[in-house]
């Protein structure tokens, strides 16, 4: 233990020698510049810390590589849609259509989901069906499914490889390694993590800036009432800004299934119907709602579980009410309720420069 | 000059500390871990039941559990001296994530025969409302209308489900509302009085019996409490006077 301090000792006495010269040293670029994701109050406060895997660190150049590749056909089998083609900006990163046309002209059977807090989805099961584990393999997955880019990535690496920016961009982020799918994938999950929404009417009425009008209020106390609408169950609550527990459930759309979900990915027949809980954020701009996109309005979703519950034997038994057929809302405060969640769009989320080309 | 003061702190802060700390004998302390299992009247719960098993509970309901979630908090070991040592941290164990079944609260005590207390859910002091993130990241929250703070206990399923209506039921435990103003605490302290030899490696078996929570004192009748339960207040206070019987000690190894 002497000799600890000895040694502790001595570091001093070198510290306390030397001078402050460390402004002489000429930094070395050493690889990409390291970049921390900016998070926002709120989440900061009340959530535990976003995922950025080990293996793939935040850069400036890996986020940058990652922006051009999002919105760059090149991606397509016939250089005709980027993953912005369906994932657009303007919609909070979705696209109006109830389901997606591929470069084939096929249809989707699923309605193409919004991308915003990515980094906070703790358990990293994506996809409506949370068929993929992790945003880099969820990145990974478009390109090559046939109703969508319809590519092979072997295609898509040998184009960046060929191309005049790509190649610099990519040892820019990368370092000398060769140009993969890996390495796209990695730079498309950096650019992902980074489009966060944190400035809804309702985030900063929680951070004490803003007030929400009586209308709204009474829309929170529906949303947060076991005996109204008992949203908060799956939906997350004031204290869990996310507005999703990101987990399955069964909602009783339907009494039979056309679509199993997640039981397709599980095996498990307990597991048909189920879906990934959506973030109430930006439903302003996400319109059609629900994994088919079958309500074109809020209204119609609200009318849903109000009235419109369909009991299956996987129902979440959440839908309490189900052989009531809902939760049957009076229409003030079904329009409360619409009110209140309007209130988490967050319009700036849809303008930022750092999410557009 | 700055440095020089720094450097003069920390040769006082060694020279303050170093006796101690060479003399200090962490080897007989201890930190044990709890393994927490489930059971209905004997008979083991595991994620293999989930949905797929059909328990009856004391009024005669046939029931399937969906989730099972519940919180365990503020652990405390009191030797024959009186002597109380509190280690930090909770639980919330998710039956359907085995890996929430183990816990290594935070902190020690000295090897010895102890005996356990444990806060089922969170005493007053410790259910602030929104305080603790990995919660609010769980969604367990329990509505600031309701009293805030977080649940203690969800328990979800159908019952019926030998019938042609199987209907949901939601089991969920909190604060209790007396009225729009007034809040009861809910929790249960539980005091076991039997002693545990705490070691290096000891390992706890806390048992929660799910069968207790329709049967006693209150014997539970899902046809008439299945639902919209949190705003109940008779609801939740029957749910922690059941409660107060459902968790024992079971193995402890050392």
């Amino acid at each position: 233990m002497k000799t600890f301090y000895k040694l502790l000792l001595l570091g001093f006495i070198i510290l306390g020698c030397s001078n402050d010269s460390s402004e002489e040293y000429v930094d070395i670029p050493a690889g990409p510049t390291p970049s921390t994701l900016n998070i926002p109050q709120i989440f900061e406060n009340q959530l535990i810390d976003p995922i950025i895997p080990a293996d793939n660190p935040q850069t400036e150049e890996g986020i940058a590589l990652g922006k051009k590749l999002f919105f760059d056909p090149i991606l397509s089998l016939d250089f005709s849609q980027a993953c912005a083609s369906c994932h657009m900006p303007q919609n909070s990163f979705t696209d109006i259509n109830t389901f997606s046309t591929g470069v084939n002209g096929d249809l989707g059977i699923r309605n193409s989901m919004p991308l915003f807090n990515l980094a906070w989805n703790f358990d990293e099961h994506f996809f409506w069906d949370g068929r993929s584990f992790g945003l880099e393999h969820q990145a990974s997955l478009p390109v090559e499914d046939p109703t969508e880019m319809a590519n092979t990535w072997e295609t898509v690496v040998d184009r960046l490889n060929n191309h005049p920016e790509y190649p610099e961009l990519f040892q820019a982020a990368f370092g000398n390694a060769p140009i993969s799918r890996d390495l796209a994938t990695k730079a498309l999950g950096q650019f992902e993590r980074t489009l966060i929404s944190a400035n809804s009417k309702f985030d900063n009425y929680f951070l004490g800036t803003a007030s929400l009008t009586p209308q709204e209020q009474n829309g929170l106390a529906v949303f947060m009432d076991e005996d109204r609408g008992d949203c908060f169950h799956c939906h997350g609550n004031p204290n869990n800004p996310l507005w999703t527990d990101n987990a399955f459930h069964n909602n009783a759309l339907d009494s039979t299934f056309s679509d199993n979900g997640l039981g397709d990915i599980t095996g498990d027949p307990a597991d048909n119907g189920k879906f990934k809980t959506p973030s109430l954020r930006n439903l302003a701009y996400t319109a059609p709602y629900m994994h088919d996109g079958r309500f074109a309005t809020l209204d119609e979703v609200i009318n849903h579980y109000s009235e419109g519950l369909q009991n299956s034997p996987t129902v979440d038994p959440l839908m309490k009410t189900v052989n009531q057929g809902g939760v049957q809302l009076t229409e003030q405060d079904k329009a409360d309720l619409k009110a209140f969640l309007l209130s988490l769009s967050d319009p700036s989320f849809l303008n930022n420069p750092d999410f557009i080309p | 000059m700055k440095r020089l003061l720094s450097f003069c702190l920390c040769l006082l802060l060694i020279s303050c500390f170093e006796d101690k700390d060479d003399n200090l004998d962490l080897s007989n302390l201890a930190t044990p871990t709890f393994r927490f299992t489930q059971n209905w009247d004997g008979t083991d719960v595991s994620i293999d039941d989930l949905i797929t098993t059909q328990f009856t509970n004391a009024h005669g309901e046939t029931l399937n559990i969906s989730n099972l979630k519940y919180l365990i908090s503020k652990i405390v070991f009191e030797n024959a001296d009186g002597d109380i040592f509190i280690l930090n941290g909770y639980q919330l164990v998710d039956l359907s994530d085995p890996s929430t079944s183990l816990f290594s609260p935070e902190g020690s005590l000295p090897e010895g025969l102890y005996t356990l207390k444990f806060v089922y859910g969170f005493n007053e002091m410790d259910n602030i409302d929104g305080a603790y993130p990995e919660l609010n990241s769980a969604s367990w929250n329990w509505p600031q209308m309701l009293g805030g703070g977080y649940h203690f206990l969800q328990m979800d399923g159908m019952f019926n489900v030998d019938t042609t209506i199987a209907t949901p039921y939601n089991y969920h435990h909190g604060t209790a509302k007396l009225s729009d103003t007034e809040f009861e605490q809910n929790f249960v302290n539980f005091e076991f009085t039997n002693s545990i030899f705490i070691s290096h490696n000891t390992e706890i078996e806390i048992q929660f019996n799910l069968a207790e929570l329709f049967k006693n004192p209150n014997l539970w009748d899902l046809n008439q409490y299945s639902s919209s339960l949190m705003p109940n207040y008779d609801a939740q206070k029957m749910m922690q006077q059941n409660a107060a019987t459902a968790f024992s000690i079971g193995q402890v190894t050392n």
